[in-house]
């Protein structure tokens, strides 16, 4: 802790630890909804199918501002949303929590493409041999095609877990840049860099940023061939 | 039991059935695009069909009039599809277990281990589907389905992704299925020999109706039910191994006719099923001599059955039991071939194919 304190200021720290956190959650929150998305995108026929498939993509091509400043207008206090849940003590503008929920849904479709292509790629038959040895839909989804697309899944979480990390327009729209409440990695490069003698900071903090992203790729890379070993049927 | 009643309509024709399946092994027989496929899946649950009922013995498993549908991983029906289907995740041994972890703890289950004997598959349990052969995999499919304790066997053309060697290879297995754990089977297929080798009953189907059941050798018997067609026919002959001799051939006695046999592996005494292709039979109207052929059988002609083609099919009643013969319909002609004349049946002993003698059941 001392050693990265006398290399990192203070300032710099919590917006690493931060930029962590809130990724890790964004993450680990978005993924069920990921996976249950992607099975039905890749499985079911049901009506408005193509709606939700515009409406999951909405965040990759939209300006990131736009969706930032969309989450402002529903979550914020004064939003339809953002009012109803401050009454039960939910708050998102301005805190961790909302940079974690932009965080998340700008992820949100890289992860929902990576897990649905994997999906595709099981084939329903095994699903079917399943469900005649016994197996019922959960259990079936549980032990045959959950650990089929595990590849899938670990290549789409790390997406999704990068896109976090490296998320600003929408973040910073939403919930500002705060030290210690809002300000992520990326805040916090943009805010050194507008300030005279700030360039060293910015610096250690891109090194930062891109040893966090070639650890989370190497991190991922072996997890998946693990898995992809064994799902290879070897 | 299982009694089935089906309408479903299919690309290009509609699916009418009814039969039931008493226990043994009922093989659904006809060409391929005539609804077997269909009714199987309608069985296992796997297909919702426009109308019918399926029951099992007492416990009904879908009534479209009942709005009555079970769905397939409560109907305990053991499915070997054509291809396999093992998870690649899993290892065999681990496909194996997937069965028994869904079985219901009350059910008559048949041990791993007995299971793994009895299909061979002890050397395969640490591997991974993907290194396997299709017939190892098909092994492996039936030892997964018979560990889910399952009230039946579907078996959906399981030997047809498999080369000659290596559907010669599984049969045997079936047949050890239906003698020694006697599991009531429905089992799909459009070759005869198959039929002859396993069928208890057969269920002939055509354009999706049932054009004929009864047992293997009435209906491979029967020159109006050919189903894989007139190069395909043969009839079914039951007969006792007498003794093995020493230039490598099996003396069968078929109701008092001695055969001759390449050498097969079944005890003096137990009862074998062979399968005698019409088109390998010779027919004589004198008592042949000076042949070089081991098996002749005396009968009285039935009938002959001509088409539009050159070929006729003689139905001859012997003491042995029905024998189909194809010859060509200038030499029914000339030899007088008609119904109530008597002639011989001449059968090479290495006409009859390994693949065409199983166990009797």
């Amino acid at each position: 802790m001392n050693a990265e304190a006398a290399w990192l200021g203070p300032e710099e720290w919590q917006a690493v630890m931060l930029s962590l956190r809130v990724s890790l959650w964004a993450t680990l929150a978005a993924l069920p909804l990921a996976v249950f998305v992607a099975y039905a995108l890749a499985r079911w026929q049901f009506p408005g199918k193509q709606l939700l498939n515009s409406l999951v993509h909405l965040p990759l091509i939209l300006p990131p501002v736009v969706t930032g400043y969309l989450l402002l207008m529903v979550f914020g206090t004064k939003g339809p949303v953002g009012g109803a849940l401050q009454q039960i003590g939910i708050v998102f503008a301005f805190r961790w929590t909302g940079a974690a929920l932009a965080a998340g849904i700008m992820a949100f479709p890289l992860m929902v493409r990576a897990i649905r292509l994997s999906v595709e790629a099981v084939d329903p038959k095994l699903e079917q041999a399943a469900a005649t040895l016994g197996a019922s839909r959960a259990l079936c989804f549980a032990t045959v095609t959950l650990p089929m697309i595990l590849p899938g899944l670990i290549a789409g979480t790390v997406l999704g877990f990068a896109k976090a990390m490296g998320e600003f327009g929408a973040t910073i729209t939403f919930v500002s840049s705060i030290p210690g409440q809002t300000q992520t990695l990326p805040s916090a490069i943009y805010t050194f860099l507008q300030v005279p003698g700030g360039e060293s900071a910015a610096l250690r903090l891109t090194l930062v940023s891109i040893a966090i992203a070639l650890i989370a790729l190497l991190l991922s890379e072996l997890l998946a061939r693990r898995v992809a070993d064994r799902a290879g049927g070897r | 039991m299982l009694t089935v009643s089906l309408r479903h309509a299919l690309p290009g024709f509609g699916l009418d059935v009814q039969f039931e399946a008493p226990p043994g092994v009922t093989v659904l027989f006809g060409r391929s695009g005539t609804g077997k496929t269909t009714v199987i899946q309608a069985v296992a649950g796997l297909l919702r069909p426009d109308q019918g009922r399926v029951a099992l013995d007492s416990e009904l498993l879908f009534d479209t009039t009942q709005r009555h549908w079970l769905p397939p991983h409560k109907r305990r029906m053991g499915y070997v599809f054509q291809e396999g289907r093992l998870f690649p995740h899993l290892t065999v041994r681990q496909n194996l277990a997937f069965g028994q972890w869904f079985a219901p703890r009350d059910a008559k289950r048949e041990s791993l281990d007995r299971v793994v004997e009895l299909l061979g598959i002890g050397p395969l349990l640490q591997r991974r589907p993907g290194l396997l052969s299709g017939g190892e995999k098909q092994r492996v499919a039936l030892g997964r389905a018979l560990l889910s304790a399952p009230r039946m066997i579907l078996a959906d053309e399981p030997l047809s992704a498999l080369d000659e060697a290596r559907k010669a290879e599984i049969l045997p297995y079936f047949e050890r299925l239906r003698d020694e754990i006697g599991i009531p089977m429905l089992y799909v297929s459009h070759s005869a020999a198959e039929v002859a080798r396993l069928a208890t009953t057969v269920v002939v189907l055509q354009d999706g109706k049932v054009q004929r059941q009864g047992t293997a050798a009435e209906v491979l018997g029967d020159t109006a039910v050919m189903p894989a067609g007139v190069r395909a026919a043969g009839a079914l002959l039951e007969a006792r191994v007498a003794s093995h001799h020493n230039d490598g051939l099996t003396e069968l006695d078929a109701g008092g006719v001695l055969l001759f046999l390449p050498q097969i592996a079944k005890a003096v005494g137990s009862v074998v099923r062979v399968r005698i292709s019409a088109h390998e039979v010779i027919l004589s109207r004198q008592p042949p001599e000076g042949l070089s052929a081991l098996n002749i059988l005396p009968g009285t002609i039935e009938h002959v059955r001509t088409g539009g083609g050159p070929g006729a099919m003689v139905s001859l009643q012997t003491p042995a039991g029905r024998v189909l013969a194809r010859v060509t319909r200038r030499s029914a002609q000339a030899l007088g071939l008609e119904a109530g004349v008597e002639c011989f049946a001449v059968v090479k002993t290495v006409s009859i194919a390994p693949e065409d003698i199983g166990g009797g059941g």
